[in-house]
């Protein structure tokens, strides 16, 4: 659906390098996920591929087309939302939907099945302005709009980023029934426990991509056994932590500290060293890994 | 063409919908038509002058009376020497000497021959020169009075003497409306399409909406020409509510057609409009924008002949001044709202307004680019 062969995007006549040699193909009706933090090019590729940025070199095709010279035919398959909000916000809910719907000569009833179910959330307030909305609001509208002419490829740029926790679970669950419908959707979050939710994800910092697979592919990659500590006082534990000679990593994460171990030094091992250092109420345990943890470690390799 | 149609009919629901904007709109340009024309005044008044009168005479007495009932001085000080005046001057209480010297009417009666010392604070040019030539014009007038009385009829058929009766075509009476007011309509047409025409773009693409747009399928033709049309129209209906206000507040009404008029309007618009938005092209925020339309308004109002003469200006000023819309537009309105000349008169100014207008607006399509 989508294949991307050696793209390199740099800005400031290339002092900056945003998207550095990077390939990947995307199939029909997956749900393809670009993680990584900001600046990591994930918004470079998103608008080289959705025909707004020319890239340096490289080519991509996108449902067959070429980015550069077919752009006119993709343009009329793709629906792209901006990770900024960028409908109108003077227009109402309605108004918008409707604009989006005859720029792309159709109408709200014709594709009214794909949108139905987003719809109806935001459709008891479609005579508001669209600036008035909440966020959540804004992102499901804008969701509508980039879906109103039936797309064949729904590309997302951080839909999720300043969303809160529930709207952010709703928003994915709508992602899910939306696949379901055949379409091919490629999203882009900086947040890593989104990434289990994708078929696919492609890890990426600094304009590399340092991992592409399934998200369970990659947590089987962690090879090393990964610990969580716990106790009263984190930032002391997590120095003394790091100057033992067995770790090979430790991370504050969350409430609790990640590690692993070089060699095979094991838990018992670091219970002694803490404890001889006076460390009371230090709780080890194993746990599995997560995507932050993989892309730490693959942070780390490269 | 069924998108534009969709286009238009966003542009137009923004529109309306920005109430402030839509009175600022109509209300300023009023307001501004109506108050400007009074304050930005050629003819000078009240120009303060002080008199030295060395001699004290009859004749002297006359002279000063003859000036002073023309109008356009005020006698601020009646001095007693020279230094007393420039003192005046230093204290910017005149703008004005005149000094009669001592035996003027004496001088003038024996031997024919008589000088007036006259000067003139030269710190504002335009009010120092209208000033100094009333001045002369009034002492001229007053010479030919006196050697009427004083030297016999016979001497004076004499002298050949030139007598000048000027007649002022177009404009009898120099009304000065007649020649400001179309002017002012012009700039306040030509501020507003530029800012109007520039911001509205560059306004999609600081909020973002722009990016949505270019992902559309949308012709960049279309999308330009729904930024455009909306603007023509509100330009139209503020210039004729302009002629409106000049009417009744200045009793200016066009003595050529309306006709000519609207088409000359319509070819202005279109170079202006298109200029408007080639600038737009060309920034990313407002403040940019507004950066440059404030520089390029700057120099097409003082370089549009509405201030200054255009005939005056310098060879590499005429051109620059050829190539932009507005001074076509005020000549064309000039010759129409005072001469009443036709279309075919105004011709040169017509094709020159539209082909700028198809450089502007050819540049700015090519500029704007739906991807980067």
């Amino acid at each position: 659906m989508i294949k991307v062969s050696n793209i390199v995007k740099t800005y400031n006549k290339g002092s900056v390098q945003a998207v550095n040699d990077i390939s990947f193909e995307v199939k029909r009706g997956e749900l393809f996920g670009l993680i990584g933090p900001d600046g990591a090019g994930k918004s470079s590729i998103f608008r080289i591929l959705t025909t707004l940025l020319l890239a340096d070199s490289g080519t991509a095709t996108v449902n067959g087309f070429d980015v550069v010279n077919q752009f006119q035919s993709i343009r009329n398959c793709i629906g792209y939302m901006p990770g900024r909000f960028s409908l109108y916000q003077d227009l109402t809910i309605e108004e918008n939907l409707e604009f989006f719907a005859t720029v792309f000569d159709t109408t709200i009833e014709e594709n009214y099945d794909l949108i139905r179910d987003i719809y109806v959330q935001i459709e008891p307030f479609k005579d508001r302005r669209a600036g008035k909305l909440s966020g959540g609001m804004k992102q499901k509208l804008a969701l509508c709009c980039a879906l109103i002419h039936k797309p064949e490829v729904l590309f997302l740029d951080e839909p999720t980023t300043g969303v809160d926790v529930v709207s952010r679970r709703e928003f994915w669950e709508m992602l899910k029934k939306l696949k379901q419908q055949g379409l091919t959707i490629v999203v882009s979050t900086p947040y890593m426990d989104e990434a289990s939710l994708c078929d696919r994800i492609a890890l990426m910092q600094g304009g590399h991509i340092l991992s592409i697979d399934t998200p369970q592919n990659i947590i089987a990659s962690y090879q090393k056994t990964l610990y969580a500590v716990a106790a009263p006082n984190m930032y002391k534990v997590l120095t003394a932590m790091r100057s033992y000679e067995q770790t090979e990593s430790c991370f504050a994460f969350g409430d609790c500290l990640h590690l692993t171990l070089k060699g095979d030094s094991t838990i018992d091992d670091v219970s002694k060293y803490i404890t001889a250092l006076n460390f009371t109420d230090v709780q080890i345990q194993e746990i599995v890994p997560d995507i932050e943890d993989c892309f730490i470690k693959l942070l780390k390799e490269n | 063409m069924r998108s534009l149609y969709f286009l238009l009919e966003k542009e137009f629901k923004q529109m309306f919908r920005s109430k402030g904007l839509l009175r600022t709109l109509f209300i300023a340009p009023v307001i501004q038509l109506i108050l400007m024309p009074m304050a930005a005044n050629y003819s000078v008044k009240n120009i303060s002058l002080a008199i030295v009168d060395h001699d004290h005479s009859s004749v002297s007495q006359k002279l000063i009376s003859k000036v002073t009932a023309s109008g356009h001085f005020q006698l601020v000080a009646y001095c007693n020497n020279n230094n007393e005046a420039l003192e005046l001057i230093e204290h910017d209480k005149a703008d004005l000497i005149l000094e009669i010297p001592n035996k003027f009417e004496q001088n003038l009666v024996r031997e024919n021959v008589q000088k007036l010392n006259v000067q003139i604070n030269a710190i504002e040019g335009v009010k120092a020169g209208l000033g100094g030539g009333y001045l002369a014009s009034i002492i001229g007038d007053f010479n030919t009075e006196a050697r009427i009385r004083t030297v016999q009829p016979a001497h004076i058929q004499q002298g050949a003497a030139i007598s000048i009766m000027p007649v002022n075509w177009y404009n009898q009476f120099l009304n000065y409306y007649l020649f400001i007011v179309p002017g002012i309509l012009v700039n306040l047409i030509t501020g507003i399409g530029i800012m109007q025409a520039a911001f509205n773009l560059v306004k999609e693409k600081e909020i973002g909406t722009i990016e949505q747009i270019n992902v559309t399928p949308i012709k960049k033709q279309y999308f330009i020409l729904g930024k455009l049309l909306p603007f023509y129209a509100l330009s139209i209906i503020i210039f004729t509510v302009g002629l409106l206000v000049s009417y009744v507040f200045y009793n200016v009404f066009p003595v050529g057609s309306f006709g000519t008029m609207y088409v000359s309007l319509f070819a202005y618009l279109f170079a202006l409009l298109g200029f408007g938005l080639l600038l737009s092209t060309y920034s990313e925020t407002q403040q940019q924008t507004m950066s440059l339309a404030f520089f390029f308004l700057n120099v097409l109002n003082m370089m549009s002949g509405l201030f200054t003469s255009i005939d005056s200006m310098p060879q590499w000023a005429k051109v620059v001044t050829g190539c932009f819309p507005v001074s076509h537009f005020i000549q064309t309105m000039r010759m129409i709202m005072l001469k009443g000349s036709t279309l075919s008169d105004v011709s040169f100014h017509l094709w020159a307004m539209v082909g700028i207008g198809i450089v502007f607006n050819g540049w700015a399509v090519l500029n704007y680019r739906k991807r980067s």
